[in-house]
């Protein structure tokens, strides 16, 4: 457990994913127009590759004819049925308080790192994950 | 290494053999079925298109109504390409047999000659494309169902190919299918001793809903249940099986949690009014628990997850449900983890081969 280089920041520009494996989990890191996201990438209902689903918006209504597209809370579809997790909490749509899925700090730190399984130049700022 | 066989290695699942009942291969063009028309018909394809009766409505909540994941490759459709199809499914759940539902538009092609020559065509495309090249794959018989006569002459050509188990129907059909339009189907059915599979699409032109049409693809997905009591209520009473005592019917993906009550309804009904009906001449719940077989996708998932188990028992059609994933489409069910609780081993077993098994002949 700890902190984990994932990614140069020149890698993940933004609208881009990456997934990448730590601790024998897998886990989706993404950048949503300059906002970082990490969450497992496994749906708790079928145990789909979740963080291969795609990225939309929270979307309400408080009546009907009136829509509210929040682009403040980006959503992850599952690539199976679909279900909805806000990328910012890891919190289900549907049943926030009891289905979840893990999410994890993910920050923009400046370079050099030398991970084991990674290299960050001094002119490079790193992507890192902390599980 | 293949799910399926993680499981057994580790001890938590013994090892199953595992059938699919409801798997989709998609044609890879708008053309793809060219080498297998005559030049007639693909100059008219080429000039005036399939022309289906009301344009199938895609995406289904996500592009080609399939998995985001399922896309090959080499980018064409979902369904499309089989080396990705063994790679994703049969090995990878280790499925000893799966069923192929073409679902093409033959069913609602408005010109009759040619909705005749597009089903055979599909057939053709089915045997040379999936069947040859894939021994674990079977498949339905894609019929022009609206136009009975050419459709039964298409089931007895393909009846003569083991590899063809199944007869396929759209759930919505121009007509209710127990009307005697479509008699020469289950005739040929019968003969060749294939079960008709109903799947939910459309036919001839009817609205999605006995209210008409709906605003949304939600009721237009969570809705598919009422067409099926339709057809079950219309099978059962116009006496199909009175007259086809050997038939037997396949509800693919309509779910089940319905079917329990509208057997209630159904007896309840005809304890009544039998005798409009005399040719029913005994419980319609008896009829449908005999003649109908079910296959699991989508099932329903209740919130009390011991519900299901209430649900099965029952249903007690223990014998007649079939596992299905319905792959490539975004409802699938993946084979661990599909039954929202644990079975029985008699009883998983049953659903995920045995029964289909038995009903296919495999």
């Amino acid at each position: 457990m700890g902190r984990h280089v994932v990614a140069t920041t020149d890698e993940l520009p933004p609208g881009s994913r990456k997934i990448v494996e730590l601790h024998g989990r897998r886990i989706g890191v993404f950048n949503v127009g300059g906002r970082l996201f990490a969450l497992r990438s496994r749906c708790p209902h079928m145990g789909a590759s979740l963080c291969e689903g795609i990225v939309s918006n929270a979307v309400s209504s408080s009546r009907p004819g009136e829509v509210v597209w929040d682009a403040e809370a980006p959503m992850l579809r599952c690539p199976w049925h679909g279900w909805e997790f806000d990328m910012r909490t890891g919190k289900s749509w549907c049943d926030p308080e009891k289905l979840r899925v893990k999410r994890y700090e993910v920050t923009r730190e400046p370079g050099p790192f030398v991970a084991e399984t990674y290299r960050v130049e001094r002119d490079q700022d790193a992507i890192v994950i902390e599980v | 290494m293949a799910v399926a066989q993680q499981l057994v290695e580790e001890g938590r699942q013994p090892k199953l053999a595992l059938i699919d009942c409801d798997v989709h291969p998609a044609l890879p063009s708008p053309d793809a079925l060219d080498p297998y028309l005559s030049e007639r018909w693909r100059s008219y394809r080429a000039r005036y298109g399939v022309r289906p009766f009301g344009k199938g409505i895609v995406p289904r909540g996500t592009p080609a109504a399939a998995r985001v994941d399922a896309w090959p490759p080499n980018g064409r459709p979902p369904g499309s390409d089989l080396p990705f199809l063994r790679e994703q499914l049969l090995d990878r759940w280790d499925i000893s047999r799966a069923i192929l539902n073409a679902t093409a538009v033959s069913g609602r092609i408005l010109n009759a000659d040619f909705a005749a020559a597009y089903s055979h065509a599909c057939n053709d495309w089915i045997v040379a494309e999936w069947l040859d090249p894939e021994p674990r794959l079977r498949a339905s018989i894609e019929v022009a169902f609206e136009d009975a006569q050419a459709a039964a002459e298409e089931v007895r050509v393909r009846g003569q190919d083991s590899r063809f188990v199944q007869v396929a129907f759209f759930a919505r059909t121009a007509e209710p299918m127990g009307r005697r339009r479509y008699w020469p189907i289950y005739e040929a059915a019968q003969e060749c001793g294939l079960p008709v599979g109903i799947h939910p699409g459309g036919g001839g032109g009817q609205p999605l809903s006995s209210v008409g049409t709906p605003s949304y693809y939600i009721e237009d997905h969570a809705g598919t249940m009422a067409t099926y009591q339709d057809q079950v209520a219309s099978l059962v009473f116009e006496g199909v099986f009175a007259r086809f005592p050997e038939l037997k019917v396949v509800l693919v993906e309509g779910g089940f949690g319905w079917l329990p009550p509208l057997l209630w309804r159904l007896d309840q009904a005809w304890e009544r009014y039998r005798d409009e009906v005399p040719h029913v001449d005994r419980p319609p719940s008896e009829i449908v628990r005999e003649h109908f077989w079910l296959t699991t996708q989508p099932m329903e998932e209740p919130p009390r997850k011991s519900d299901f188990l209430d649900l099965l028992d029952e249903l007690d059609m223990d014998e007649h449900v079939m596992f299905a994933t319905d792959y490539p489409h975004w409802d699938f069910d993946a084979p661990d983890v599909a039954f929202p609780v644990r079975l029985e081993a008699g009883r998983k077993e049953r659903y995920m081969s045995a029964n289909a098994t038995a009903l296919y002949g495999f």
